[in-house]
């Protein structure tokens, strides 16, 4: 190979690495940037939800959280809605309002003592357990406790993740 | 004056050396109303490129205002209503056309040889137009919103290994908050359409490249050795220019398209915003627009054990039988006259999406959360314990689910005429056990109460049953 060619071959291949640099020197802070959620995790935050004697015993009540790690602008959605079911006198029991089957929001029915989700019917106990319909799980729950007379219902991912 | 400077820029841009062969590149005489829908697919997206930039001067993209700002653009904007009514039945037009374009250019085996890659471009842009339909629904940011957010993070959850990562990129975080919506919004408005214009560029280069497939006659199969001499011939001996002979169809077509759009979005106006994104407001009957409602009636009709494998495994495997297709079938007969798996491949999916589409617009499936009340005149002369079963039936919700008297849900079966159909222990029984969907009272009821239920029912015996 005469001495041009390889000159050029050179210089191509040059062109077309020293662009590849500079490439991957901007998708690096981009990626980062863009992957931020998997490489932040929120933390896990305890949240008041009410007064103890704001809870009879044997009733089912949405409560909602604020997410750890809102943004000034995220509005109503930086609540989180949760069920609430007071067992006892300290007993507590939290359930996510969300379906195992796609995520959509259970409903209690006071009068029937289920958890109803409106999009394919999947019906729950009041303690959680799948009673009827497609879903695959017993509803999540969320960990709650009482401290000093409050009750208090502690942040998580949303719960959806098999 | 003018000719001058028309020969100026004709010099220095090209016009009649470069650009008009292009437009008036030689096209199959041949070619009729089939050919107008891909260019009818382009026009929608022009129109909601442009109606979207509109739109995009008012909305703002943060949870706390998204709603509000386009409750000013649908009620309060001058002509916003229309700007607004021309982007929602244009994402229709959009996704209708270029489902019909896709049937269209498989039906006709248009993706054969040399076409394969036209057909891969194709399927990505068609991808995509899915993608702009599912992320432009969600910056509604109303009820339905919020949850198909939800709902899309439950279905990407699913996806083995990396089910958790995938939400937390979707939701930008672990729960739906501040940052989700700016992320579909720069989806929509930034990633995908210039995912789409970089597409478009490479379709429309292509078409160019390797001409308009002529329609197919039976019994003249494309053969790769000989096809692109005998299609340079056709095009030599009756090809006629694309502008204007092949190309006045395309605008006419278009053109009505348009005029439908224009006149629904005037008319009727785009649909009403709803409730706005609210966590905590779980009254929400969240249903996709109705181009993915076809899908969400099938996921509650499978078999839940299965349906893990087809929220993923449907749409890979509906994605990879259309990437593999020109390699499975690149050359060989193109008219559906000789292709009757093609034609039944079609028939049969556009059936299934009807039937599925009025299924989903129904949806049997779900449970009344409001339920309308049952007509006290049932029990009337029935005695106590059934008035006491009516209210009984009313107030443990299974009127959610039951229709009795012609009201009610339809999850569960109609139970007029069903004191004919079960007796009255097989009528206890499944009350107390459930069974078949439906929960156990079993705890819920005292045996008097259930007594009082198997009364009303019972009763039920006389009227014919409607299901």
């Amino acid at each position: 190979m005469d001495e041009t060619a390889t000159r050029r071959r050179f210089l191509g291949r040059l062109s077309l690495a020293l662009s590849g640099l500079a490439g991957a020197v901007v998708a690096v802070p981009i990626l980062a940037y863009l992957l931020s959620p998997l490489i932040h995790p929120a933390p896990r935050l305890w949240r008041d939800v009410g007064r103890l004697d704001d809870f009879k015993i044997g009733e089912t009540r949405e409560v909602a959280i604020y997410d750890p790690s809102s943004l000034p602008w995220a509005g109503q959605t930086a609540l989180t809605a949760v069920w609430v079911r007071r067992l006892g006198e300290d007993a507590f029991t939290a359930f996510a309002v969300n379906c195992t089957h796609l995520g959509c929001p259970v409903n209690w029915q006071a009068g029937a003592g289920l958890f109803l989700c409106p999009c394919h019917g999947g019906v729950y106990y009041a303690d959680g357990r799948v009673a009827g319909g497609p879903p695959p799980k017993p509803l999540p729950r969320y960990t709650v406790r009482v401290q000093n007379g409050i009750v208090q219902v502690q942040t998580q991912p949303l719960p959806i993740v098999s | 004056m003018i000719k001058q400077l028309y020969r100026w820029l004709d010099d220095r841009l090209g016009l009649s050396s470069a650009i008009m062969p292009v437009v008036e590149h030689p096209v199959p005489r041949s070619i009729n109303w089939w050919y107008v829908l891909g260019s009818a697919t382009l026009v929608a997206f022009t129109v909601q490129v442009v109606t979207g930039v509109a739109l995009a001067f008012s909305y703002v993209p943060a949870p706390n205002s998204a709603y509000e700002s386009l409750t000013f653009i649908t009620h309060a904007a001058v002509l916003g209503k229309v700007v607004r009514g021309i982007h929602y039945y244009g994402s229709s037009a959009m996704v209708v056309l270029i489902s019909l374009h896709l049937a269209r250019t498989f039906l006709m085996g248009s993706f054969k040889f040399p076409r394969e890659l036209n057909w891969l471009s194709g399927v990505f842009l068609f991808a995509l137009t899915l993608g702009m339909a599912f992320t432009g629904q969600l910056l509604r940011w109303n009820q339905d919103a919020y949850w198909a957010v939800v709902v899309g993070a439950a279905q990407a959850a699913r996806t083995p290994l990396v089910g958790e990562w995938l939400v937390q990129l979707l939701l930008a975080g672990q729960t739906v908050g501040g940052a989700t919506l700016t992320r579909f919004y720069a989806t929509h408005v930034f990633l995908l359409p210039a995912a789409m214009f970089g597409l478009i560029a490479v379709h429309l280069y292509l078409i160019v490249r390797h001409g308009i497939s002529e329609p197919p006659r039976a019994g003249w199969p494309v053969d790769r050795a000989r096809y692109r001499e005998w299609y340079d011939r056709l095009l030599h001996e009756e090809g006629v220019p694309f502008w204007p002979d092949a190309a006045w169809r395309d605008v006419v077509f278009a053109l009505a398209v348009g005029a439908v759009v224009v006149a629904l979005s005037i008319l009727v106006g785009p649909a009403e915003l709803g409730e706005r994104a609210d966590p905590t407001n779980l009254r929400a009957y969240p249903r996709p627009d109705w181009y993915f409602l076809w899908y969400f009636a099938l996921l509650s009709l499978i078999p839940p054990a299965t349906e893990s494998v087809v929220i993923i495994g449907f749409p890979t495997l509906i994605g990879a039988i259309l990437l593999i297709l020109p390699f499975v079938a690149p050359a060989g007969e193109r008219s559906p006259r000789r292709r009757p798996w093609a034609v039944a491949s079609i028939g049969l999916s556009a059936l299934a999406i009807a039937v599925l589409l009025r299924e989903g617009i129904e949806a049997p499936w779900s449970p009344d959360l409001n339920p309308p009340r049952v007509p006290v005149a049932l029990v009337a002369g029935l005695g106590q314990p059934a008035e006491r079963g009516l209210m009984l039936f009313q107030a443990k919700d299974c009127v959610s689910c039951h229709m009795l008297g012609g009201a009610g849900g339809r999850r569960g079966p109609d139970l007029d005429g069903v004191g004919a159909r079960l007796s009255r222990d097989q009528l206890t029984w499944r009350i107390l056990y459930g069974g078949n969907g439906m929960p156990a009272y079993g705890q819920s009821l005292t045996p008097e109460e259930t007594g009082d239920l198997v009364e009303l029912l019972a009763a039920q015996g006389t009227r014919p049953g409607r299901r």
